[in-house]
């Protein structure tokens, strides 16, 4: 069992003396004891991207993540490559350094290496450009250049890293105890034994803990070694994920299986491309927060979960296993282990919503799913999810019934819309008051009916081609 | 050779996108640095009774916790005049103000430390609006009006009249860098502090007053910050203070970097404002008289309120001319965070008030807005060019940009178009709007507009180059170096850019009101040219012509013209003066001429000229959430002869789309108790590069060299292109129909207005 932490960087084995706590998130460390002052520090909290640098996987995957974020047990056995990585041989800059600097992509500078480390991965993994620069804000550019040196990247074709497989490992810091199973069945009996432990899965919410409000967990339980919570597998009737896969490779699966393409829309939408590399289904369940982006979606194909520990198995509805605000049904020894989303049927109207202050990389300020089932004309089965409308996310049976059984026309919605006044009760915060969080909600129903009746015409602004 | 007018890019470019562009908290911290975090207060006002430092003093590493006791000058950070404590004593007037100091080993020790530190403080009932403020007319900048004919005479006379009121919020700076100071001790109390500020000179005289010693023991310097946006005025230099008494303290090199939210709830953010006006006008648009109030809200001190409430007064007109008007500008005082300056400093608000008037004005009078507009430009048919406080503006200008505008944006046929979009769409709507800008160059505060600049030439050739102007990546470092490039007839290669420092350039204005280069760029060209003409002179007697015939270029000095037979290469003729002891340094110094204000009267010339602008921008929204995108945005900027236009270009869209952000999607929150919740960038919203509008047009004003002696007639363009994303507001106003919409024009602001609650979105 491998007791330091080790990692690639930037093509180099590193090694951590023995006593590193294994919760100092890679961004302290690069710029500390890394001495690797390239990356930068914005936000400690995930949201700027100033210290994005790059995973590279084994199949020379390139996934940007935010170091912020990032504990250093976590990026055992990985490889990371820093702005400083990205010189060649002879120590010139990068053709993306170069081409970034030519063409006044930088003004101050200092979200700049960020920008250029998702440049690095976003030549190699492609994709809808303000998808990938999502994660990066830049203060002084307005974008227009950074745009236009992402429009022209090109890919280096480096090599890339050899990885080892993976062992179990187990960190000790003075008062910190860091686990790494590489088993199931090891992980069952850590959890039993340490029901108070953190469950770390991409931590990019329990990075925040570390990163931003500075808190030093005593014990840790990391999931990412363990197979079966990576495992993820398409089926003619739906898909299991594992609850430690990240959204990204989610986000992927989505996009080609049929029936999935509106989840695709809405993850595209969640965090951001470095937040997707890391966060996770079952970091969401396990939060169980009212504005997790996924939740309704879940609820509203009827998802389930599959939870184990030592004493055995159960699989529990979504809806069922949220039980209030950021309160779920797991108990101290259980993890979630993966989650089952049925296939929508191909005649079902679905479709996912999200209202922020802005489009990409905010938190909801009312969420929504809505899956509709239609026989003869008329709704047989309503699913209506909505999440920020409450202590958490959840299905609006109001609205439901007043859908059911009746022609999915304006007058149905309507009546949707009313019942919904008294299925959720939302607050007010700095995402919006109570008054318009209802009336988004009521808005989102009435947009449901321009989706179905007018697929001609685009139904949100986002849709709107200039 | 490229000098000034060549598009070259930033001179640390190539380091930005490597990382090995250092900035304040990369350098190699000296051995046994300590860290500092801020105590802040939870109570926006109260009684400070007790601070129960004693379980933080237990902390591993912790070394020293320091309060308003532990200063050993004053306790006192004001820019201007009042004094403004450091740390509260006894009265705390701002949820987030500082307490105290906690100086410890590591970083995290400070912080953990700062979190143990209990302060026992008697809650006052605290002042949270602008409103409750003016009923309790308590100011930071009293009321002042610009005046200028009888408005109430006028208005009462004029065939139709309206009032309204408004409101525009505030704006976090978010420089991409927080705030950092690092403060070492040296011999004989001196400190040396390198600190992210756009204004060293002021971290020096802060520093000095603070520790009670004299400004030649406090070096202050500055190679770059990362953002700064006005949000390092005044801000730096408490957080040098800061620093640079736990260094006294400790004896040790001491490192303050503000986490990001200690960065928002504790540092000044753009001035909130309050707006109601009364407008006499006729059927034809025309604004025969208007009065106006323009309350900012201050928050708890001066700081430099007093600048920005000038700035929003001189502004509130804009464009346009009212031959009868009255403005009143005021502060109030708000237990809140001292609002300071931001990247436009008042003008941008006070711009939003004629715009107001002119949306209202035409929805009433259903007249296209832009035509409500040109009726009331300065110059425009039976209006002046003469500003309501005494100043010439060149009216043709204001016409000329407007029209190119208009033309580049294909207003006509995309109106038409648009028309029929919103005709047949259920629930979409699109929107066209446009701005217009008349944005006056200098600072407010007379004796500001002054520079010095330090060159030196070296032996061999190369110059070193210091000027108070400070980088703070708009690009001032390259476009004075191109200045002297231009003089030496050089290569920027041959030009040492250096970190400003108070050491070398003494008495600096801040950068700042777009005047960096202007003051800075003039300044280095006098020094440079000081040099230039003793250089002239040896070159003179080697080559036995008169001094007038010396001609610098392409890196040589000649003999008559350049491109001749006889010559000097540069470094030569350096060699040459030092071996004729010909000195080759010099300072360089420059103040803007013929500028002055009257106080009393509220009268004067006091902008050395004004730049000029226009945008056309395009939105759509969704009628049944209020979400909403701008789609394309033309621009056409002022900048005189552009020294530099790649980094002009830059600024343009830069400012454009941070002003964007502040009236759409940048929301800051205070809750019931005065505290502000949207403290980092998962709460408050700055724009992506989705919301970049995709067909961005930006074009620099052909042909429009300064007509004031600017440097090389180039004009000032870090400011007023922020007033170009009015557009944007103005695109909404016009989708939905509305012409009453507060900013932030959030989603749920666009759909309250749509739904015709839109005045106020009630706080909890």
């Amino acid at each position: 069992m491998a007791t330091a932490i080790g990692f690639l960087l930037n093509g180099r084995q590193v090694s951590l003396p023995p006593g590193t706590s294994p919760t100092t998130s890679l961004l302290d460390w690069l710029r500390g004891p890394g001495a690797l002052p390239g990356t930068k520090e914005g936000c400690a909290e995930g949201d700027c991207g100033a210290c994005t640098v790059v995973l590279e996987a084994g199949d020379g995957a390139r996934t940007p993540i935010n170091a912020c974020l990032t504990l250093l047990g976590q990026v055992h056995g990985q490889a990371i490559r820093t702005v400083e990585g990205l010189r060649g041989a002879d120590g010139s800059p990068h053709p993306i350094q170069r081409a970034m600097a030519e063409s006044d992509g930088t003004q101050c500078g200092f979200c700049t290496p960020g920008i250029v480390m998702t440049a690095w991965a976003h030549a190699r993994e492609g994709g809808e450009v303000h998808e990938a620069l999502a994660g990066n804000l830049c203060r002084c550019t307005g974008y227009r250049p950074i745009l236009d040196v992402f429009a022209t990247l090109a890919d280096d074709a480096a090599a890339t890293p050899v990885l080892p497989a993976p062992q179990a490992a187990c960190f000790e810091a003075p008062g910190q105890v860091f686990h790494r199973p590489v088993t199931l069945a090891a992980l069952l009996a850590l959890r039993a034994a340490h029901p108070q432990a953190w469950l770390l899965a991409g931590g990019t919410d329990l990075g925040l803990r570390v990163s931003d409000h500075r808190e030093r967990p005593a014990e840790v339980i990391c999931l990412l070694g363990v197979p079966e919570l990576h495992a993820l597998r398409a089926m003619p009737d739906g898909i299991e994920a594992g609850a430690a896969v990240p959204y990204a490779r989610l986000l992927a699966l989505f996009r080609q299986e049929p029936g999935f393409a509106p989840f695709a829309t809405l993850l595209a939408r969640l965090g951001s491309r470095q937040i997707r590399g890391l966060g996770t289904l079952g970091g969401n369940l396990g939060t169980a927060s009212p504005i997790g982006d996924a939740l309704p979606p879940l609820l509203a194909l009827g998802a389930s979960v599959t939870l184990a520990s030592s004493r055995g198995t159960r699989v529990l509805a979504v809806a069922d296993f949220l039980r209030g605000y950021r309160v779920n049904d797991l108990a101290p020894d259980e993890v979630v282990v993966s989650v089952s989303l049925p296939r929508p049927d191909p005649a079902d109207i679905f479709v996912c919503e999200k209202i922020s202050k802005r489009h990409d990389q905010d938190i909801a300020t009312v969420g929504a799913a809505f899956r509709l089932r239609l026989a003869s004309d008329r709704v047989a089965e309503a699913w209506l999810a909505f999440g920020g409308v409450g202590p958490m996310a959840a299905r609006a049976k109001r609205a439901e019934a007043a859908l059911a059984g009746r022609r999915l026309d304006a007058d149905a919605l309507e009546a949707a819309a009313s019942a919904l006044a008294s299925d959720i009760a939302p607050l007010s915060d700095w995402r919006g008051t109570a008054a318009y969080r209802l009336m988004v909600a009521q808005g989102l129903l009435r947009r449901l009916h321009l989706r179905a009746s007018r697929p001609d015409l685009p139904a949100d602004v986002a849709g709107y081609d200039p | 050779m490229k000098g000034a007018g060549a598009a070259l890019r930033h001179d640390s470019a190539l380091k930005h996108t490597t990382g090995e562009a250092r900035f304040a908290d990369d350098l190699a911290e000296a051995a046994g640095t300590l860290h500092a975090a801020l105590v802040l207060s939870d109570v926006a006002h109260g009684t400070l009774l007790s601070l129960d430092t004693e379980a933080a003093r237990a902390m591993p590493g912790v070394v020293a916790v320091l309060g308003p006791r532990d200063i050993p000058g004053a306790n006192d950070i004001a820019a201007i005049g009042q004094a403004e404590p450091l740390f509260a004593d006894p009265l705390v007037e701002f949820a987030g103000q500082p307490l105290a100091l906690v100086v410890a080993t590591t970083r995290d020790a400070a912080l953990l430390g700062a979190a143990a530190v209990r302060a026992g403080i008697t809650p006052l009932e605290p002042v949270l609006s602008i409103e409750r403020a003016l009923e309790l007319d308590q100011h930071v900048v009293a009321p002042q009006t610009m005046a200028r004919g009888d408005a109430a005479r006028a208005i009462a006379a004029a065939p139709r009249r309206m009032e309204a009121e408004f409101r525009a919020g505030g704006q976090e700076h978010f420089y991409l860098e927080g705030q950092v100071a690092i403060a070492s001790p040296g011999e004989d109390g001196e400190i040396a502090v390198v600190a992210s500020t756009q204004h060293p000179s002021e971290v020096q005289h802060v520093v000095a007053r603070v520790l009670g010693g004299a400004c030649n023991g406090v070096t202050v310097t500055c190679r770059r910050m990362g953002g700064g946006f006005g949000g390092k005025e005044s801000n730096a230099s408490w957080v040098a203070a800061a620093a640079a008494l736990a260094a006294r303290h400790t004896g040790r090199p001491v490192k303050l970097r503000l986490a990001r939210r200690a960065d928002m709830i504790a540092t000044g953010k753009r001035h909130p404002f309050l707006y109601r006006w009364t407008a006499g006008f006729d059927d034809q648009g025309r604004v025969l008289g208007l009065q106006a109030l323009l309350a900012a809200d201050g928050g708890w001190s001066l700081d430099m309120s007093g600048g920005v409430v000038f700035r929003a007064i001189t502004h509130a007109l804009n464009c346009c001319d009212v031959a009868d008007v009255s403005v009143t500008g005021c502060a109030v005082k708000t237990n809140t965070v001292s609002h300071t300056a931001f990247r436009g400093f008042g003008g941008p608000q006070g711009a939003l008030l004629m715009e107001d008037v002119v949306h209202r004005i035409a929805a009433a009078c259903r007249l296209p807005p832009e035509e409500v507009r040109a009726r009331n430009f300065l110059g425009a048919a039976g209006k002046g060019e003469e500003t309501p406080y005494g100043q010439k503006v060149e009216g043709d200008l204001i016409a000329r940009v407007w029209a190119e505008a208009k033309r580049d944006s294909d207003w006509d046929r995309r109106r038409g178009e648009i028309a029929a979009f919103n005709a047949t769409h259920p629930t979409l709507r699109r929107g066209l709007g446009s701005m217009v800008l008349a944005f006056g160059i200098s600072f407010g505060v007379m004796h500001l507009n002054q520079a010095g600049a330090l060159v030196h030439v070296y032996s061999d050739g190369s110059i070193r180059l210091a000027h108070g102007g400070t980088e703070m990546g708009q690009g001032l470092f390259v476009k004075v170096a191109q200045v002297v490039c231009d003089v030496f007839g050089v290569d920027l290669d041959r030009i040492a850019i250096t970190a400003t420092s108070t050491a070398e350039v003494p008495n600096t204005a801040p950068t700042a009101a777009s005047t960096g280069s202007d003051l800075n760029g003039w300044a280095a060209h006098n020094a440079a040219q000081t040099i230039k003409g003793r250089m002239a002179e040896v070159a003179a007697r080697r080559f036995g012509i008169a001094v007038e015939a010396v001609v610098f270029a392409d890196n040589r000095v000649w003999a008559e013209q350049a491109g001749g037979n006889r010559f000097l290469e540069f470094a030569e003729l350096a060699k040459l003066c030092f071996l004729e002891r010909v000195s080759l340094s010099s300072t360089g110094f420059y103040r803007t001429p013929d500028i002055h204000w009257d106080r009393a009267t509220m009268r004067g010339e006091p902008f050395f000229y004004f730049s000029y602008g226009a945008a056309v921008s395009e939105v759509i929204v969704d009628t049944l959430t209020g979400e909403h995108r701008c789609l394309r945005t033309d621009i056409v900027q002022d900048c005189g002869r552009s020294l530099n236009p790649a980094v002009d270009r830059g600024q343009i869209e830069g400012a454009f789309v941070q002003g964007m952000g502040w009236l759409t999607c940048e929301e800051l929150w205070w809750d019931g108790q005065g505290r502000l919740r949207t403290v980092g960038p998962s709460t408050y919203k700055i724009p992506g590069s989705r919301d970049v509008p995709p067909i961005f047009n930006v074009r620099l004003l052909e042909g429009a060299p300064a007509r004031s002696e600017t440097i090389f007639r180039s004009k000032a363009v870090g400011e007023p292109p922020v007033l170009l994303a009015i557009s944007v507001a103005n695109a909404l106003k016009d989708a939905i129909g509305v012409p009453a919409l507060d900013l932030p024009a959030t989603p749920e602001r666009v759909l309250m207005a749509l739904r015709g609650d839109g005045e106020k979105i009630a706080r909890d």
